[in-house]
């Protein structure tokens, strides 16, 4: 029996000055932001706008900022660790202890996938998707609401274990038997279980609902290979996290109950398997990689063409190219255990579909090479990123296919020429695709351009910094160094060690410009506003609305007959006609059911963790019955009257006419 | 928001809920059975482990998630093909995987 707080007792408090420094930060800055929002009297704004909105493009703002504050946090992991490697050369045992060292590389990795990647990703999707299809919203407004929450509240369970206890010391995909109660038996692992857990569920939940909305909210005339291929990128995204997400699920539950209930799935006594483990987890976990880049090439497709002023080349290729890519995608994840030691004929097959997945993703880069080609690309941001991800992409992709191979695997696995690889496709292919998305869709969200000087800057710096920080993993990788070391003791590792740390630097002053963009066009936000909303002379429906979209984002259902519908509306001269008279329309109502349940969940995972069962209990038995009550709830619709529609369209057509 | 009244989608009723957990109950007990039983060789046992639960989705298919193929249109159908794709690349690799590294052991 354990006592009125579980295993949480005076012992969890932190006592590494590195921690305790970093808490203190977070508590100041914490301080700093909530003394703002009160002096300027921003709470009420805070929750019935933003907190409790369930607006599409509100929700897909604070997914972005998830994703920024958590960059940082993850990316002060990731200094730590290359500082800590350029020290502990020649035998020194550097500044972070083992036991420190690897909760950080388990929450570097938790937390750039989940935490970072997921809620930018999904952050755009929710921007631009409703408004590409021509939809007012999303299938499922409320479900958007508390998807949000689910995924903050994976995001405080991860940060809650800086402060208190541990974090997970496994690595990001928490093997058993390590991961098992025997080999971590304090809290680390169970914060990385629930974090997990909370908010790949509201992964999946926000799959289905975007597949939905995909299906059948499409504006009258848009057929399925009519969608822009933002659009249809992410709906194969979204097919891609619905079936593999409930595996993640189900692989943690097993997790869970070998941790908590004495079970034995993974465990070797009792006939459990932890292959099994490893297995179910690179189910979800390879799909999980192509969830990340599928919407980024569908991003950098909407960039090329928008700024060569082009029609995309190959929609229809690339359409199936990113349907091949999704089914193969489903079926390589053995690749991530070659050395397991199945039979040579799994090795073989894995492989050889690994290597195939090069070409449906070649053919993509070709289209992107073929609408560039005779056409007149504009060298904005967006197309900065979109020119460096080729690059840097094409050189990830190449050594990813040498490391298909299953002879090669087994030199290379678990060396840095891995961390290389994958640091390579998923910076070079999924961050740079959310960073380019960020600065295209900016104004189109926000109303505003972001200054472009500091944009070009933060690309340099990223992009120099990647391939200063990443190159060195591979020789290192060819040098043998494996991944996960804490200090090292060869003096031909050295002078890598010590790049890799300058390159991290680098891309250090590039987050730093991209924070002081943000900064800076916030501040001349007044001299940059985007009235027409359509900044760039942009193809899709997405740029027919205002920046920011009116909130109800169409005053009529706009009726397609092009892939490139707004192109084809400002050609046929369609675009922009005043109505006479405008129908009532219907929205759904706020609701602050989805913040209550997030925040029920956030403490029902604490309890859990720290194993406080009457809390555990509680809070599970009050998201149940908020859950209900909202279930019940009848006012949570509202019509917007013509007149009102009136004004905010006649508005904006005021400022398109006078841009 | 999109039009509910517009899908003449069934909701199932009391009868086809009970009729599909009837269903799930003794397509989970005759496993159950089975195991704490012994009556049957490892072999046998497992194959119809593998079968019941495969039949048992089915079942969940049709009774829980209303899924048809005759009267709901494409839909429907799609989302069968989904789940067979699925259980056909993410269960039968797996066991192949699994079986063959434990092969490797012996």
């Amino acid at each position: 029996m354990s006592g009125f707080l579980g295993k949480l007792s005076w012992d969890a408090l932190p006592y590494d000055p590195i921690v305790i420094t970093t808490l203190c930060v977070v508590a100041v800055v914490g301080a700093i932001v909530a003394f703002l929002v009160i002096k300027n009297n921003l709470l009420g704004v805070l929750w019935r706008d933003w907190l409790t909105s369930v607006d599409h493009k509100k929700l897909g703002i604070m997914y972005i900022v998830l994703a920024f504050v958590m960059l940082v946090r993850g990316f002060a992991d990731a200094i730590m660790m290359r500082l800590q490697l350029a020290l502990a050369t020649n035998g020194d045992p550097g500044y972070l202890p083992p036991h420190h060292y690897d909760q950080i590389f388990t929450a570097h990795g938790v937390i750039m996938i989940i935490f970072m990647a997921m809620p930018f990703m999904i952050g755009l999707m929710n921007i631009v998707v409703p408004l590409q299809i021509g939809a007012r919203d999303v299938a499922f407004p409320f479900l958007n609401n508390l998807s949000f929450w689910l995924a903050a509240s994976g995001a405080i369970l991860v940060n809650i274990s800086l402060g208190l206890g541990e974090f997970a010391k496994t690595g990001w995909v928490a093997y058993p038997p390590l991961a098992g109660l025997e080999y971590s038996p304090g809290v680390g692992v169970d914060y990385y279980i629930w974090a997990l857990q909370i908010s790949g569920i509201g992964t999946t939940l926000t799959a289905v609902n975007f597949l939905v909305t995909v299906f059948k909210m499409r504006t009258p005339g848009m057929k399925l290979m009519d969608m822009p291929i933002f659009t249809w990128t992410c709906t194969w995204a979204n097919i891609l996290i619905a079936a593999s997400f409930p595996i993640l699920t189900a692989v943690l539950a097993m997790l869970t109950l070998d941790r908590y209930l004495d079970f034995h799935f993974f465990t070797n006594d009792g006939g459990g398997n932890s292959m099994m483990y490893i297995n179910l987890f690179w189910a979800w976990g390879h799909p999980e990689v192509y969830i990340l880049v599928l919407p980024a090439f569908g991003i950098f497709s909407e960039i090329v063409s928008t700024f060569t002023g082009k029609r995309l080349f190959g929609y229809k290729s690339m359409v199936w190219a990113t349907a091949s890519i999704s089914i193969l995608g489903f079926i390589v994840w053995l690749h991530h255990f070659f050395t397991m030691g199945s039979s040579a004929n799994v090795n073989a097959f894995f492989g050889i579909m690994t290597m195939i997945i090069a070409v449906p993703t070649g053919v993509k880069l070709f289209n992107w090479l073929f609408t560039m080609y005779r056409g007149r690309l504009r060298i904005t941001v967006p197309v900065l990123w979109t020119l460096g991800f080729m690059v840097t992409f094409t050189v990830g992709g190449m050594t990813g296919v040498l490391l298909a191979v299953p002879g090669a695997d087994y030199v290379l696995h678990n060396s840095l020429f891995l961390i290389a690889h994958f640091h390579n496709t998923i910076i070079g292919g999924a961050v740079f695709g959310y960073l380019a998305g960020f600065a295209f869709w900016f104004p189109k969200a926000m109303g505003f351009h972001l200054n472009v000087k500091l944009g070009k800057a933060a690309f340099w710096c990223w992009l120099v910094g990647f391939f200063l920080a990443f190159m060195p993993l591979y020789v290192l990788g060819f040098l043998g160094m494996t991944r996960r070391l804490n200090h090292t003791d060869n003096p031909d590792w050295n002078i890598w060690l010590y790049i890799a740390l300058c390159g991290a630097i680098v891309i250090f002053a590039g987050i730093i410009c991209q924070f002081l963009q943000l900064f800076v066009s916030f501040r001349d936000r007044k001299q940059n506003l985007d009235t027409t909303g359509d900044p760039w002379n942009g193809h899709t429906l997405e740029w027919s609305t205002a920046s920011p979209p009116q909130f109800y984002n169409f005053a009529e259902l706009p009726i397609v007959s092009d892939i490139d519908a707004f192109t084809d509306m400002k050609e046929k001269g369609t675009a922009y006609q005043r109505k006479e008279s405008y129908a009532p329309i219907h929205m759904p109502k706020n609701t602050s059911a989805g913040i209550i349940m997030g925040g029920l969940l956030t403490a029902f995972g604490f309890a859990m963790i720290w194993h406080i069962w009457w809390l555990a209990i509680a809070s599970l038995l009050g998201t149940v019955a908020t859950f209900i009550v909202r279930a019940y709830t009848k006012d949570v619709d509202y019509y917007v009257q013509p007149d009102e529609v009136a004004q905010i369209e006649n508005e904006h057509l005021d400022n398109v006419a006078k841009g | 928001m999109s039009d509910h009244s517009s899908e003449a989608h069934s909701h199932g009723s009391v009868k086809s809920y009970v009729i599909g957990f009837v269903w799930s109950v003794i397509l989970t007990g005759i496993p159950f059975w089975m195991v704490m039983t012994e009556a049957f060789d490892k072999g046998p046992t497992y194959i119809a482990i593998v079968v019941l639960a495969i039949i048992q989705i089915f079942v969940h298919l049709k009774y829980f998630l209303h899924l048809d193929f005759s009267e709901q249109g494409k839909l429907d159908t799609y989302s069968f093909i989904f789940s067979a794709v699925i259980i056909i690349m993410v269960v039968a690799l797996s066991v192949w995987i699994i079986y063959a590294s434990n092969a490797m052991m012996m």
